[in-house]
């Protein structure tokens, strides 16, 4: 357009007053992206539980078993589809601090169950021809280092002891929110082991069901009649779907989530004041410009987008400049997978923040810009 | 000589808005800060305190957690007859535990969370001394009552002194409310450790750990030594306070790393905001400065004088961070401790070192955003700028 | 032909009669122009003289469609614009006025092309038309070579006269000039008295000027003095300088 020039030889007057408040914009908008990025992480398991998946585990807590004839039983029910089984392990790798969700699982249906889980066919060939081996995802894989061959020892808390496993794949997920930071072993395993050292009350017992629906709308009859079949007997059930299960454990960091929320707040609101200052100085300082332009023929409508569009190339500058860098930070993973198991930034909430930025843009510029509109040709130029 | 500080404070005062706007940003980062270190200390604090210099836990050799281990009941019975415990009026000063999670409801959320419980013996008081009933009574040993904590009793709906709670299809009344003088049992629920044992299915001669109050924390290596050199025994021996510092680590890490990065970052946006307020006035000041120099005031004491403008706003907006966060002080969040697995409450803990760290942090903003624009004051050349009108 | 008496010769350019401008300044009220008349016929050149606070920036105002009158008429090449609105008086602006100010003329971001190519802008010339207008004014102003300067690199007179060659470049029906001479030195004032007086009577264009200036009002083709609000000859008033 006609104005552009114009609109750009007015931004860049004062270089650096401008640099220093696109400035703030990009490092507002980086740390939206960081609070999102996080966010993300904390409900991670909200954003990839299938719909047509219930956990069943024990109605006491979950820390303790089930027996392994539910399955057969479970499997019986009309309505479902396909059931597996998996035992939370929750050992260390050579410091007590490295720390990743370890399962023990009945390999043939757990491959079905979760189809985001994406492993070479001859991995899983070797995972399943050899009763030590295991696979680990990619996201651990790369913390430690591990490579395909490698003898993997795992100091055993729960179930104590020096194990050791074959590291024969390594597994990604389908999308960026799958956890990609788990450590998969044979049930069998675990199960032999515990028998022949004489240990009571886990044989023959996996730590929770996984249940997969002809029908995902099938999801509260069936929870319910699962309940009720195992109901007053030694091992009562609770079953949830998969994302009630996931909420339930993202409720309880819920406050944390909460506090970042308030520090996005305070962030946005200082920066509609810097923002909003800046542009009124900015406007002030060239009043009799402004009045020029009016005497000239320029309406009092075009002050108003004139200076509305000032501040908005700020923010729209500011605001790409500080989401590219957040997506940028995505780049190299997840600097902490125990804790942030994912670290990604999706295009929606990318386009959100920019959204974001252009609305404090707008907001700030506003009084601005009605200031520069309403201006009164003679007063400005009023001789002293 | 130095030019006078009535200057800078009528200068600030005249312009206002572009001043307070420097110092909210300030106030802002400053707060953000703050509130984010007093929450990693407060973590670091309730899980701290929950320890006693002067016990000792012994959890079976190789958990790194209360709740995966198990200690036998003849394991119990040795350490019971250990040389080294303090004795108090019933014996021994040795509490064996049985330690386990149950969905308790949340009363904000109603959802569930996993609330620790605590299978403790009659001498459990004796041997955490920091703990008081300050409702109802203790539990009667062999009946299914419980006693609750005080952050327990905030975070979980139903656990009012009176009212009955289902725990592993056992029925249990609250008989006491106890404080734990703000450590992680605060949070926790407390029975008969039999009884406990018996609800979960468990035999009644397996407990999760044992805690031994000694006579003095000078008595623990001794100790230590005593019981891992037993051969009957395979069991850790850790100090309780060390026990519960590791329990924190990975939380309060995460919470000091991510609130510092906030801070920094939030810092910098700071520091643009004041260095632009600063700027700005300079050039609205270009003409007065001019005359000051013009009348004799030196290049350096033009700096000096921006200077200490830029720090007295910065040292405003480091106050008004710290009066924004006192609000906060013993607010109570809850959340899911990943290395016990169980929900624990702790408050926000501002300390005075907190809020020296604030204002210096707000100082230090001040002359980053201040030192650049003086700088530029002092080089404006002098007829020009009287020149211009 | 300029006459101030108020009887209509009905070919004026411009035409006042009756204008008054009143302020209230703390509670007071002050009557700046009382029943003040005026026509101008095309191609004059009014120089209006009087003393500090007489009123004749108000009256320049006026005429320009920057302010609106407590009462009268003011009528430009047909139009009476006394009761336009403000989005129509902006627009008869743009179309009908050139101003010049004493200061702050130009746009200090814009080079001296840029400046004077400002009120094409608001036309619907495409840009090598504007291009081609711009160019001619600033031919005539004498700044062709200077035309991709910045304000802060010419001297004041120079940029007087781009803010001349703005004034003029979209074909205005009469030009503004208030004090243009104002802020200068002798030799820049009479650099921009002589382009004007080209202006008017090689271009024959209509200028009405206010200035403090007796050798601007040398210039002139009649002067006219503001007393008590209301205009008094001085002289060539009725007949041509």
């Amino acid at each position: 357009m006609k104005y552009l020039h114009f609109l750009r030889v007015n931004l860049f007057r004062k270089k650096i007053r401008t640099g220093l408040t696109i400035g703030s914009f990009a490092i507002a908008m980086l740390l939206f992206g960081l609070l999102v990025i996080v966010r993300l992480a904390f409900n991670q398991g909200v954003e990839v539980a299938g719909a047509d998946r219930l956990i069943v585990m024990n109605r006491i807590t979950f820390i303790e078993p089930l027996p392994i004839s539910y399955m057969d039983r479970i499997a019986a029910m009309p309505g479902v589809k396909a059931v597996t089984h998996a035992t939370w392990f929750g050992g260390t790798y050579q410091d007590p601090k490295n720390f990743f969700p370890q399962f023990a699982v009945d390999p043939e249906s757990w491959h079905l169950m979760y189809p985001e889980y994406l492993v070479g066919d001859d991995q899983w060939k070797a995972f399943l021809g050899d009763r030590q081996a295991a696979i680990a995802g990619a996201g651990i894989a790369k913390q430690y280092g591990w490579k395909i061959g490698d003898r993997i020892p795992i100091e055993g808390t729960i179930f104590p002891g020096n194990w050791e496993f074959n590291l024969v794949g390594i597994y990604t997920g389908a999308t960026p929110k799958d956890d990609v930071t788990q450590f998969w072993f044979h049930y069998d395993y675990l199960n032999e082991t515990l028998k022949q050292a004489g240990g009571r009350s886990w044989v023959d017992h996996p730590g929770w069901y996984v249940v997969k629906l002809d029908n995902p709308d099938d999801a509260a009859n069936i929870v319910k009649k699962i309940d009720q079949t195992f109901a007053n007997s030694d091992y009562e059930t609770k079953t949830d779907t998969e994302q009630a299960f996931a909420e339930n454990f993202a409720k309880q960091v819920g406050n944390i989530a909460f506090i970042l929320e308030a520090v996005g707040a305070v962030v946005f609101f200082t920066l509609l004041l810097v923002t909003g200052n800046t542009m009124a100085t900015s406007v002030r300082e060239r009043t009799a410009e402004w009045a020029i332009l009016k005497a000239l023929g320029f309406s009092d409508r075009f002050l108003l987008f004139f200076v509305l569009a000032e501040s908005i190339s700020i923010a729209l500058i500011g605001g790409l400049l500080g989401i590219g860098l957040a997506k940028l930070s995505t780049a190299w993973g997840s600097p902490a997978p125990s804790v942030l198991p994912l670290f990604y930034l999706p295009a929606d909430q990318m386009l959100v923040g920019v959204g974001v930025a252009l609305a404090v843009g707008v907001v700030a510029g506003l009084l601005p810009a009605l200031s520069a509109s309403r201006l009164k040709v003679v007063d400005a130029l009023r001789r002293v | 000589m130095p030019i006078p500080i009535i200057y800078n404070v009528r200068s600030v005062r005249a312009r206002w808005t572009s001043s307070i706007v420097a110092v909210l940003g300030i106030a802002g980062t400053v707060g953000v800060l703050l509130a984010m270190l007093a929450m990693a200390d407060g973590f670091r604090h309730t899980l701290v305190a929950s320890g006693s210099p002067s016990n000792a836990l012994i959890m079976r050799a190789g958990s790194n957690t209360e709740m995966v281990g198990a200690v036998m009941l003849d394991q119990v019975q040795i350490i019971q007859s250990a040389p080294g415990a303090a004795r108090g009026p019933d014996g021994p000063l040795v509490s064996p535990e049985v330690v386990v999670i149950a969905p308790m409801p949340l009363k904000d959320t109603g959802t569930d969370a996993n609330g620790q419980v605590r299978g403790v013996s009659a001498k459990a008081l004796e041997v955490r001394p920091f703990v008081h009933i300050v409702a109802g009574r203790y539990f009667t040993p062999g009946l299914d009552e419980v006693i609750v904590g005080k952050n327990a009793e905030a975070s979980y709906a139903g656990l009012d002194l009176g009212s009955t709670v289902h725990i592993s299809g056992v029925n249990w009344k609250v008989v006491g409310i106890f404080d734990a003088g703000g450590s992680s049992f605060d949070s926790e629920i407390w029975c008969d450790a039999t009884l406990l044992d018996q609800a979960y299915n468990r035999p009644s001669s397996a407990f999760q750990s044992v805690t031994v109050r000694l006579p003095s924390p000078d008595d623990f290596p001794k100790f230590k030594d005593a019981l891992t050199s037993d051969p009957r025994l395979t069991v850790s021996v850790d100090r309780e306070q060390d026990y519960y510092a590791k329990q924190s680590e990975a939380l309060t890490r995460f919470i000091t790393i991510m609130g510092s990065f906030v801070a920094i970052v939030m810092g910098i946006g700071a520091v643009f905001g004041a260095l632009n307020t600063m700027y700005s006035a300079v050039s609205e000041r270009s003409r007065e400065v001019a005359t000051l120099r013009a009348l004799g005031f030196s290049g350096s004491s033009v700096v000096l004088s921006f200077v200490f403008e830029a720090l007295f706003i910065a040292f405003v907006g480091g106050v008004v961070g710290c009066l924004f966060v006192i609000p906060l002080n013993k607010y109570t969040v809850g959340t899911l401790n990943w290395q016990t697995f169980s929900h624990v409450s702790f408050s926000f803990q501002l300390t005075p070192t907190l809020f020296i760290v604030g204002i210096c942090f707000s100082l230090f903003m001040g002359l980053i955003g201040g030192v650049p624009p003086a700088i530029r004051a002092a080089r404006l050349p002098i007829a020009a700028a009287l020149r211009e009108m | 032909m300029v006459r101030v008496d108020g009887t209509s010769s009905g070919e004026s350019l411009i035409q006042i009669r009756g204008l008054e401008k009143n302020y209230s300044r703390a509670g007071e009220e002050i009557h700046v122009l009382q029943g003040l008349n005026l026509d101008v016929g095309k191609g004059e050149f009014v120089a209006f003289m009087g003393p500090s606070g007489s009123g004749k920036t108000t009256l320049l105002n006026l005429l320009g469609g920057l302010d609106t009158p407590s009462r009268g008429s003011i009528t430009v090449a047909g139009d009476e614009i006394t009761h336009m609105s403000a989005g129509k008086l902006t627009q008869w602006r743009a179309r009908h006025v050139g101003f010049i100010f004493q200061m702050y003329n130009l746009l200090p971001v814009l080079t001296a092309f840029q400046n004077v190519e400002l009120p094409l802008l608001l036309t619907k010339l495409s840009k090598s038309e504007r291009k081609q207008h711009v160019d001619i004014a600033l031919e005539i102003v004498g700044l062709a070579n200077r035309s991709n300067h910045y304000p802060r690199q010419l001297s004041g007179g120079q940029e007087q006269r781009v803010a001349i060659a703005r004034a003029i470049v979209a074909d205005p029906t009469f030009l503004l000039c208030d004090e243009p001479t104002g802020d200068l030195d002798r030799k820049a004032a009479d650099e921009i008295l002589d382009l004007l007086t080209r202006l008017c009577k090689e271009h024959g264009k209509t200028i009405l000027m206010v200035s403090h200036d007796p050798l601007a009002a040398d210039r002139a083709g009649a002067v006219l003095h503001l007393n008590k609000g209301a205009l008094v000859e001085a002289q060539g008033v009725g007949g041509p300088a």
